[in-house]
C-alpha cells in the first residue's frame, strides 16, 4: 500500500503548498489592495487610533495628533488651518486629500521607509507612531500669499503659488475660498458628514485647491509663452521690429481683435521689448498667428502644458495648449484666449523656467521624510523635466520682463532696490463674466529666488478695475519680498 | 524485498528525550503568546500566567510522561505539534476574550473553557494510550465503530437534542453542552473504514474491468463508494454542511485508493462528488451563494446574506501583512466567529503572514508525520488508519484555511487545536493519541526471527540455520 500512500503524500504537499502560496498573495500581494479599500474600517479606525505623523513648515507642526480622551486616542489638529489647507488637506474618517493623502503611507506609518521604526515599536511593544512630513513651503511666503489673497476686496476667489526657480521646491500655495480641515478631522462623524456634504456643493468651492485644481484662459500672461516660441524660432530677439497698431484681423475671420485699452501699442511697429511691456494684443496675435499652432504647442509644452507633474498632491487639473487649434484659434491662443487654459502652477512654472535658463524643475512640496524621531528617511531632489527655451532666450525674456515692471503694466510688482521680471494678465471668458486676473513675476532678475503666480479669479472690484497689475501685483510683490528679504 | 529487508533491519531510536525538548518550545510558544496576549492588550503581564503555564506544562508533562511509558517508540514530533498548536490557539482565544470583554459582549471565557476542554482532551489522550495497547484490536469494532459514527452523524435529526446553529444543522446539546458528534463520527468511520477496507482490498482491487486505461472497479464493489457518497450528500443537503461532506468523501476516497492501490477508484469518486457537488449548486441556495461570495466576495461585502465575513477577514490578513499588526494592536472582532471557524483571520491579522506559515507548517508536518506512520506500520489496518487520520487532517486544514484566506469556496469547519470547540478539540487530541499509538508499533523493534534464547552452547551443537 506504500505506493499510493507516497501518491497521498503528494497530494498533500501540494495542498499546503497551495495554502502557503495562497496565503502569501493575500496577505503580501494582495495587502495594499485590501487596505486601500474605502470600505476597510480597519484600517480608518486604526488611523484614527494611532498617533499620526505631523506635517511640518519650517520648525512648525501646521498638522499633528494630538492625544484626545474620546474613543480615538487621537485627534488630528490643524494649528493654521485656513492658509494651509490646500496644502494639508484634510483627514477626515470618510477620507483624505492633500498631503494627508499622498504622504499617508509616511504619517500613519505604513510606508516601508518607516520598517525598522515599526519594528522598533513592534519589539518595545510601543504603540506605533507615523513619520513626519516636512514641506517645502517657506513660512513667510505662505504668510504673505495668504494676506494678500484674504486682504482682496470682498469675497474673492483666488490663487497664489510660488516657486524656487532652480529647483521647482513650492515655497507657497494658497487658495481662497478655503475650509477649516479641523471640523473635518472632528470625531463627531455626523458633523463631518453633513459638512462635507456642505463643503461638496458648496458653489464657492472651497474645497478646491485653485493653485493646481482650476484652469482658466492664462490671458495676457501666456504672451511670455507666445514670445518664447518667436524668440525660439529664430527670427526675433528682444529688439525685433513686431508689429503694434491699433488690431489684428483673425484669419479665415470677419472679426479682428484690439488691444485691451483700444490704443496702438505706441505705433504700428514696435520692438519685442515694448511689446510685451504694454501687453500688446496685436503683436502676439500676429505672432502666434505666424509661428502656427505646432510650434506654439511645442513651445507650451515645453513649459508644460498637456501634462501634470506635480506628484506630490492630488488633483492637479492639466493645463491645455490643443493642437487641433484652427488659424483663428491659434492667433486668440498667442494672448492666452481662445481654448488655451493654464493653473496657477502652470504659469508659475512658465516664469520659473524663464528665471532657471530655460530649464523647467518638476514642482514638489515634499521636502523630506522624517522618522517620528525626526531623523531624515528620505529627500526629495530637485529634478529637471524639460528644456523648455535656451538660456539666451530665457536672458531675453528676462530682459523683457524687467522692462515691463520697471516701466510696463507690471509696475506695482517693483521693489526698491531688487530688480523684478514680470508679466500681468486679464482674462476674458465670457462677456458675462468678470475677467479674471493673473500676474506672474521673479525676483531678483540676475538671481531669481522666486517665482510667482496670482491668480484672482473673481472679486467684487469693479470691473472696469480688474487688471492683473492693479489686483495681483501687490500680491506678488509681497511673496517675493518675503523670500528676498530672509 | 530487499527494500524491506533494510527497512526490517533499521531500528527507530525512542527519541523521547527529543520530544521533550521540543515539548518545552511548544510550551515556549503557548506559554509566551499568553503573556503576549497580556502585553499587547493590557499592557502587563497577565496575572494569573503562572497558573496558566502551570496548568499547561503539568497537562503537557502528564501526556509526555503517559507516551514515555505506555508508547515509548512513539513518533516524537507530534506531540509537540500538538501542544504548540494547543497553547497558541489558547492565547488567542485569551485576546479574543479581552477584546469581546472591551466591547461589552458576554462571550469571553472561551480561552478558559478552551483549557477545561484541553484538560479533557489530555485525560483521553491518556485513556486511549493507555487502554489501548495495541491498535489492531480496534479492527474488532469495524462495524460497531462504523454504526456508532453513523448514528453520530444522525444525531442533530433528532428532535429536542438536535439544534441548528448558525443555519447548519450539526450540533447536539444535551444538559446544556452542546457537542459536534460529527468530530467524534470522523474517528470512528477512520476505524470503520480501516477494518472494512483491510479485509476487502483484494476484492475491491482486483475485480472489474480496463475501460480506456482506467481499471474500473466492478458494479458489486460500487456499494461501498455510493453508501458513503450518500452519507456525504446527506449530510451536505440536510446538514447544510459542505466542509464536513467533502471532508468524509474525501477521507473515504483516500483510503479507498490506498487499500486498493487503483486510482479508477479516484476517478469514479471524483465525478460521483464532482456531479453531487454540481446538483448541489443547482438545487441548494446556501451552496451558490458560497461559490458566488468565493468568486467575488468584495461584491457580496453588504449583502445579507453576504461575504462581509469573508472580507473582513481578508482585510484584516491583508491588514496584518508580513509581520502582523502584534498581539492586541488589530480588530478581531470585526470578524464574525473570529473564536472558531474563522480564527486564522486573527492570527494573520495580529501575527501576520509569518505566523500563518508557520501554523500551514505544524499541521503540513503533523500530516507527514502522519503519512510516515502509515509509510512504515508493519500491518494493513495500521497503515489505513494513519493515513485516514492523517488525511482527516490534512482535508480538514485544506478546507478550512483555503476558505478562510480564499483559496476555495467557504465552508464551516474548525481548525484544529486552534479553533474554539470542545469536541473538535478532545477528537484531535484521541485522533493524536491513535497515531501515537500505531507509531509506538511502527517503530518498536521488530520481533526477532533468530532464536535468540537458545544457548552459546546449544547454537554450537545444533545446526541452526540463521535467518540473516
Amino acid at each position: 500500500m506504500n505506493k499510493p500512500i507516497r501518491v497521498v503524500s503528494v497530494f498533500c504537499l501540494v495542498l499546503f503548498l497551495a495554502l502557503l502560496v495562497n496565503s502569501t498573495y493575500l496577505m503580501y500581494v494582495r495587502a495594499d489592495d485590501l487596505s486601500d479599500d474605502p470600505r476597510n474600517r480597519r484600517v480608518i479606525t486604526a488611523a484614527y487610533s494611532r498617533e499620526r505623523g505631523a506635517i511640518l513648515v519650517g520648525n512648525d507642526a501646521i498638522a499633528r495628533s494630538v492625544p484626545s480622551d474620546d474613543r480615538y486616542e487621537f485627534q488630528r489638529t490643524y494649528t493654521q488651518p485656513l492658509k494651509y489647507a490646500p496644502v494639508t488637506g484634510y483627514f477626515s474618517f470618510y477620507g483624505q486629500t492633500g498631503i494627508e493623502r499622498s504622504q499617508n503611507a509616511v504619517l500613519s506609518g505604513d510606508d516601508s521607509r518607516l520598517f525598522v521604526t515599526r519594528l522598533v515599536d513592534m519589539l518595545s511593544n510601543s504603540d506605533p507612531q507615523g513619520g513626519n512630513v516636512q514641506l517645502t513651503i517657506d513660512a513667510a511666503a505662505q504668510d504673505a500669499a495668504w494676506e494678500g489673497l484674504e486682504n482682496l476686496p470682498g469675497d474673492a476667489q483666488g490663487a497664489v503659488v510660488a516657486l524656487e526657480p532652480t529647483t521647482g521646491r513650492v515655497l507657497a500655495m494658497a487658495s481662497t475660498p478655503t475650509f477649516d480641515p479641523n471640523n473635518l478631522a472632528s470625531h463627531d462623524f455626523g458633523a463631518v458628514r453633513d459638512l462635507s456634504v456642505e463643503l461638496n456643493n458648496d458653489p464657492r468651492q472651497p474645497l478646491i485647491n485653485r493653485g493646481i485644481g482650476t484652469t482658466l484662459p492664462p490671458g495676457s500672461t501666456f504672451k511670455l509663452v507666445t514670445a518664447a516660441a518667436a524668440i525660439e524660432s529664430g527670427d526675433y530677439d528682444a529688439d525685433s521690429m513686431v508689429p503694434g497698431g491699433f488690431r489684428f484681423q483673425l484669419p479665415q475671420s470677419t472679426t479682428s481683435v484690439g488691444n485691451y485699452d483700444g490704443g496702438d501699442c505706441g505705433g504700428r511697429r514696435i520692438t519685442l521689448t515694448q511689446a510685451l511691456q504694454v501687453s500688446c494684443n496685436v503683436t502676439f496675435l500676429s505672432l502666434a498667428n505666424e509661428l502656427g499652432v505646432e510650434a506654439m504647442a511645442d513651445q507650451a509644452e515645453a513649459f508644460g502644458f498637456n501634462s501634470t507633474s506635480l506628484e506630490d498632491l492630488g488633483g492637479q487639473a492639466t493645463s491645455l495648449y490643443p493642437r487641433d487649434m484652427d488659424p483663428p484659434q491659434t492667433a486668440l491662443s498667442g494672448i492666452g484666449q481662445s481654448n488655451v487654459t493654464a493653473t496657477p502652477l502652470q504659469m508659475a512654472m512658465v516664469v520659473a523656467a524663464i528665471a532657471n535658463d530655460g530649464d523647467v524643475m518638476r514642482p514638489y512640496v515634499v521636502d523630506e521624510v522624517r522618522a517620528p524621531n525626526l531623523s531624515v528617511l528620505d529627500r526629495t531632489d530637485p529634478e529637471t523635466i524639460s528644456k523648455a527655451i535656451s538660456s539666451t532666450t530665457a536672458d531675453e525674456l528676462t530682459r523683457m520682463m524687467v522692462e515691463t515692471v520697471s516701466s510696463g503694466t507690471a509696475t506695482p510688482a517693483q521693489i526698491p532696490g531688487v530688480e523684478v521680471a514680470g508679466k500681468t494678465g486679464t482674462a476674458q471668458s465670457t462677456p458675462d463674466r468678470p475677467p479674471y486676473a493673473w500676474f506672474v513675476s521673479f525676483a531678483p532678475a540676475d538671481e531669481p529666488q522666486v517665482a510667482v503666480a496670482v491668480l484672482v479669479q473673481s472679486s467684487d472690484t469693479s470691473r472696469s478695475e480688474i487688471a492683473g497689475g492693479r489686483l495681483g501685483g501687490p500680491i506678488a510683490k509681497a511673496v517675493m519680498e518675503a523670500v528676498i528679504s530672509q | 524485498m530487499s527494500q524491506n529487508g533494510a527497512l526490517m533491519g533499521f531500528v527507530h531510536r525512542r527519541r523521547r528525550g527529543a520530544e521533550l525538548f521540543l515539548l518545552v518550545l511548544a510550551l515556549a510558544v503557548g506559554i509566551g503568546a499568553y503573556a503576549a496576549v497580556g502585553l499587547g492588550v493590557e499592557g502587563v503581564v497577565p496575572a494569573d500566567l503562572a497558573g496558566y503555564g502551570g496548568w499547561l506544562t503539568a497537562l503537557i508533562v502528564v501526556a509526555h510522561v503517559t507516551v514515555r511509558i505506555v508508547a515509548p517508540y512513539a513518533d516524537p514530533v507530534l506531540l509537540p505539534l500538538v501542544a504548540a498548536l494547543n497553547g497558541l490557539g489558547l492565547a488567542i482565544l485569551r485576546r479574543l476574550d479581552l477584546t469581546y470583554e472591551a466591547n461589552g459582549l458576554d462571550q469571553h471565557t472561551f480561552a478558559r473553557q478552551q483549557l477545561t476542554w484541553m484538560t479533557l482532551g489530555v485525560i483521553l489522550f491518556v485513556a486511549t494510550l493507555v487502554l489501548l495497547r495495541d491498535h489492531r484490536s480496534l479492527q474488532r469494532l469495524t462495524y460497531t465503530s462504523g454504526l456508532a459514527g453513523i448514528l453520530l452523524l444522525i444525531l442533530p435529526f433528532l428532535p429536542v437534542i438536535g439544534g441548528e446553529i448558525n443555519g447548519a444543522r450539526i450540533w447536539i446539546n444535551v444538559a446544556g453542552f452542546s457537542f459536534q458528534p460529527g468530530e467524534v463520527a470522523k474517528v470512528l468511520l477512520v476505524v470503520a473504514f480501516s477494518g472494512y477496507l483491510v479485509l476487502h482490498r483484494d476484492a475491491l482491487a482486483l475485480a472489474g474491468r480496463r475501460v480506456v486505461f482506467v481499471d474500473l472497479p466492478r458494479g458489486r464493489d460500487l456499494g461501498p463508494i455510493l453508501a458513503m457518497f450518500g452519507v456525504s450528500m446527506m449530510i451536505l443537503v440536510l446538514q447544510n454542511d459542505l466542509g464536513s461532506s467533502l471532508l468524509f468523501f474525501g477521507l473515504f476516497l483516500a483510503m479507498l485508493y490506498v487499500a486498493t492501490e487503483r486510482p479508477g477508484w479516484l476517478v469514479v469518486g471524483g465525478l460521483l462528488f464532482a456531479a453531487g457537488a454540481l446538483a448541489a449548486y443547482t438545487f441548494v441556495g446556501n451552496v451558490q451563494n458560497r461559490f458566488n461570495f468565493w468568486l467575488h466576495p468584495m461584491d457580496y461585502y453588504e449583502a445579507s446574506p453576504g461575504s462581509g465575513q469573508l472580507v473582513e477577514a481578508m482585510f484584516g490578513m491583508g491588514w496584518g501583512g508580513l509581520i502582523g499588526r502584534g498581539l492586541g494592536n488589530g480588530f478581531p472582532e470585526r470578524v464574525p466567529f473570529a473564536y472558531s471557524d474563522f480564527i486564522l483571520s486573527t492570527v494573520g491579522e495580529e501575527l501576520g503572514l509569518t505566523a500563518v506559515m508557520a501554523i500551514v507548517l505544524c499541521y503540513g508536518l503533523i500530516v507527514e508525520r502522519a503519512l510516515r506512520i502509515a509509510l512504515i506500520s508493519r500491518d494493513g489496518f495500521g497503515k489505513l488508519m494513519a493515513l485516514g487520520l492523517g488525511a482527516i487532517i490534512a482535508l480538514q486544514v485544506f478546507v478550512v484555511i483555503g476558505g478562510v484566506t480564499g483559496l476555495i469556496p467557504l465552508t464551516g469547519l474548525t481548525t484544529p487545536f486552534l479553533s474554539y470547540g470542545g469536541s473538535s478539540l478532545v477528537a484531535n487530541w484521541v485522533v493524536v493519541a491513535l497515531l501515537l499509538r500505531i507509531s509506538d508499533q511502527a517503530r518498536r523493534p521488530a520481533p526477532r526471527l533468530d532464536p535468540v534464547d537458545d544457548s552459546v552452547a546449544d547454537s554450537e551443537s545444533t545446526q541452526v540455520v540463521k535467518l540473516r
